[in-house]
């Protein structure tokens, strides 16, 4: 180790790997991965989010797994909850949606109506 | 990506029940899943819940799994890697007033919500075997700060400032320590780190070395800076494999990156460590012993001046630290002193960490401020006592320390109080007693244990320490008088006057505690010739009441000197000349005919 800026190369780098033991994230993104959902490709909406949340240093999210929602029809489906506000849920999501729901709804604050269950419905 | 972390315990505690085959297995299903480049297994030290193991936790959730069977693995691995869902057959459950209340995360467990840890703070976090996990969790960046931007004597001051003591026994504060050997202006100055841990029951210097081995490293080279240093070595037992094994690789890993050796940072400053390992015995704990070890010579104690700071190691001034002191050295450094300083009482500033064993619900290591009373130790923590039996009294300190008696439960723990009720922080050590332990005996069980390690050096303790414990052994087998009593008390204190290392002159503390506290036990083993806790052998009988018996002859038949006589449908007697008092005819009476008296 020749100088402090390596060090820090090295613990910017790793930060983020074992971020995820520590984070006592204000927002949870659960991702529903029964049978159904992991048929309907929950797998890689799961790995997006992880992703983009480590890419886009969404700091405060940790992404979780969870079982069957109860709306396989409408899987994989993703719920946001976030302390003090209403939980938000995603239906139908896709990999490509996720970079969006990261920046303006994670980052941004503000939950992408036209992805929700309501505009489903 | 990866996006979960199962953390599986690989300390010494749960690596003997099988948690090594435990990770392979859970490496194995996570390819069968094809998980892994989502799920990665993480091999750390201990989590201080060794009782509960094999432990695992996985993150993010931090779901904890206590008591994990390899059989349980691949559910672990379909139902929570691949679907979300927790298994809750496995998940760690609290004793809540008889009920057992399911606590699915780490952080939630009554043992672990008082805990305060400084010193084991990345004990189960990070894979030890790792040096860029722990440079995540900040590591090294205390050593770059200090080489970059402090004085020798700035690191000095800071720590003298934080009012750390040390660890490994006598509490001595750290910053004078390290002033003192920083006076003498000679070209070979020496670090060592004492990880010989010799008291009975003790376990946590091991648990850092376990799960942390490069906090110890970064803060040994911290000390060599302030010193003037150039070389430590970490002298630590050949018992303890696993705490060798990630040493070696941690030193190693550091060289590597250099982190150790030459020029570190650029700034100039060389420093290197090496390992010596001690072969267990309790006196090369002792910093003069443990010095002549390294030498190669018999580890036997010196007088005192000099001290190590002046005279130490190949006879060159040697600052020694306990694993723990130096655990604390690089939170220090990176948060100030006032931080470390606002933990803790007036005089003992900081965290400690215990290990907690003997008559308790939770055992395992806890790490609490200092000034934490015993009562919230025990009860909160620990869990209380099991079997609904009664408290009766805690040890600290280990051999060289004493009983606390259940009125100082409320006491603040630190340096001082202890050593005023005559018990002593020691390295740790915590064994709590009930009701069904004789204090008598527990004091033959610790000089037992000083006989044998005694080095034999000098007189005192050689002989003195011997004759305490034939009183002993004459008190415990009903023949003792009050004169003894009296005597025993005055041998005490001549070899705490006269003996000539720590060793011999804390040897007595057991024997003097109980005394003062359980004078009444001793009492009763000399007057009445009768063992309170029923526990002295020599002292009791078992006798089977006529108007219980139904002259089943159950005892009888397992009885294993056939000391039981007696008809069919007839009551029994035991022949109090040939019973060896095992018990077994009590255990074994389903009508409870036989008691012990
Ligand atoms: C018999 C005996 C055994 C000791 N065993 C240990 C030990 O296992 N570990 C330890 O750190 N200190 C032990 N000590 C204390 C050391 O002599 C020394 O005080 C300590 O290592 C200094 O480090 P510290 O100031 O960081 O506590 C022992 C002392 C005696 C008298
Ligand atoms: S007090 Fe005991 S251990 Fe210490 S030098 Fe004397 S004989 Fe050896
Ligand atoms: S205590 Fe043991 S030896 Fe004595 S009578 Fe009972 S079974 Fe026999
Ligand atoms: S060894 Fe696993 S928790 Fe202590
Ligand atoms: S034989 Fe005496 S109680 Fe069983």
């Amino acid at each position: 180790m020749k100088s402090l800026e390596e060090l820090a190369a090295i613990r910017n780098k790793m930060k983020d790997k074992v971020a995820l033991r520590e984070k006592e994230g204000d927002i949870r993104i659960v991702v529903g991965m029964a049978t159904c959902g992991i048929a309907a490709g929950a797998r890689p909406v799961l790995n997006a989010f992880v992703e983009e949340v480590s890419k886009q240093h969404a700091d405060n999210a940790t992404v979780t797994q969870t079982g069957c929602i109860g709306m396989c029809r409408l899987e994989p489906i993703v719920e946001v909850f976030e302390g003090g506000k209403e939980r938000v849920t995603y239906v139908k999501v896709k990999p490509a949606m996720v970079p969006r729901i990261v920046k303006e709804h994670i980052l941004g604050g503000r939950p992408i109506t036209e992805y929700t269950i309501g505009a489903a419905e | 990506m990866i996006r979960t972390h199962v953390m599986i315990c690989g300390g010494t505690g749960c690596t003997s029940s099988d948690s090594p085959k435990i990770a392979e297995a859970m490496e194995q299903e996570i390819v069968k899943l094809g998980l892994q480049d989502e799920v990665k297994v993480v091999r750390t030290g201990c989590f201080g819940l060794c009782a509960m193991g094999p432990v695992m936790i996985v993150y993010p959730d931090g779901t904890f799994y206590s008591r994990v069977k390899v059989s349980d693995v691949p559910e672990i691995a379909s139902e929570h890697l691949l679907k979300g869902r927790i298994v809750e057959r496995l998940v760690h459950r609290d004793d809540e007033a008889g009920e057992k209340v399911e606590v699915p995360t780490l952080k939630d467990i009554e043992f672990y919500k008082p805990q305060l840890r400084v010193a084991l703070r990345n004990c189960g976090v990070i894979n030890p075997e790792n040096i860029e996990e722990y440079i995540a969790m900040d590591g090294y960046s205390a050593l770059g700060k200090v080489l970059t931007e402090m004085k020798p004597e700035e690191v000095i001051d800071l720590v003298t400032k934080s009012g750390l003591r040390g660890r490994g026994g006598a509490g001595f504060p750290t910053g004078k320590k390290w002033l003192f050997a920083s006076f003498n202006k000679t070209p070979h100055k020496y670090v060592v780190c004492n990880a010989d841990e010799g008291d009975p029951g003790a376990f946590m210097d091991r648990s850092v070395l376990e799960g942390d081995p490069h906090a110890i490293l970064e803060a040994m080279c911290i000390a060599g800076y302030a010193i003037d240093a150039h070389q430590g070595y970490i002298y630590v037992r050949a018992e303890y494999p696993i705490a060798v094994h990630r040493l070696q690789i941690a030193i190693k890993q550091a060289r590597e990156y250099g982190l150790l050796g030459k020029d570190i940072f650029g700034t100039g400053f060389d420093f290197d460590i090496d390992v010596r390992l001690g072969a267990g015995a309790f006196v090369c704990g002792e910093e003069t012993a443990l010095l002549t070890s390294i030498e190669g010579n018999r580890g036997e104690p010196k007088t005192k001046p000099p001290f190590p700071a002046n005279k130490g190691l190949f006879g060159q001034p040697t600052i020694i630290n306990n694993v723990e002191t130096l655990a604390n050295i690089p939170q220090i450094i990176l948060k100030g002193a006032e931080w470390f300083a606002s933990m803790g009482t007036e005089g003992s500033k900081g965290t400690k960490v215990f290990a907690l064993g003997g008559k308790i619900n939770n055992t395992g290591l806890v790490e609490v401020p200092l000034g934490t009373t015993l009562r919230q130790i025990i009860y909160d923590i620990g869990g209380g006592i099991p079997d609904g039996k009664a408290f009766k009294a805690v040890q600290t300190g280990g051999p060289s320390g004493g009983c606390i008696p259940a009125k100082f439960l409320d006491l603040p723990i630190d340096y001082e109080n202890l050593k005023s009720i005559g018990a002593m922080m020691g390295s740790g050590g915590m064994i709590v007693m009930d009701e069904t332990t004789c204090m008598v005996d527990v004091a033959r069980f610790y000089l037992d244990f000083t006989v044998d390690e005694s080095c034999g050096k000098c007189v005192p303790c050689r002989i003195g320490t011997r004759r305490l414990l034939e009183m002993l052994d004459k008190i415990t087998s009903g023949n003792g008088t009050l004169e003894d009593l009296d005597k025993m008390e005055e041998l005490c204190h001549y070899i705490q006057a006269n003996a000539l290392c720590a060793l011999g002159q804390t040897a007595p503390n057991p024997v003097l505690s109980t005394l003062k506290f359980f004078r009444d036990e001793y009492e009763a083993h000399v007057v009445e010739k009768r063992c309170p806790a029923g526990v002295c052998k020599k002292l009791l009988h078992y006798e089977i009441d006529p108007d219980k018996c139904r002259g089943c002859t159950a005892c009888a038949r397992k009885c294993p000197v056939n000391a039981i006589n007696g008809v069919v449908k007839q009551p029994h007697v035991i022949d109090q000349a040939k019973c060896i008092k095992c018990g077994t005819c009590m255990d074994t009476c389903r009508f409870g005919a036989i008691s012990k008296k």
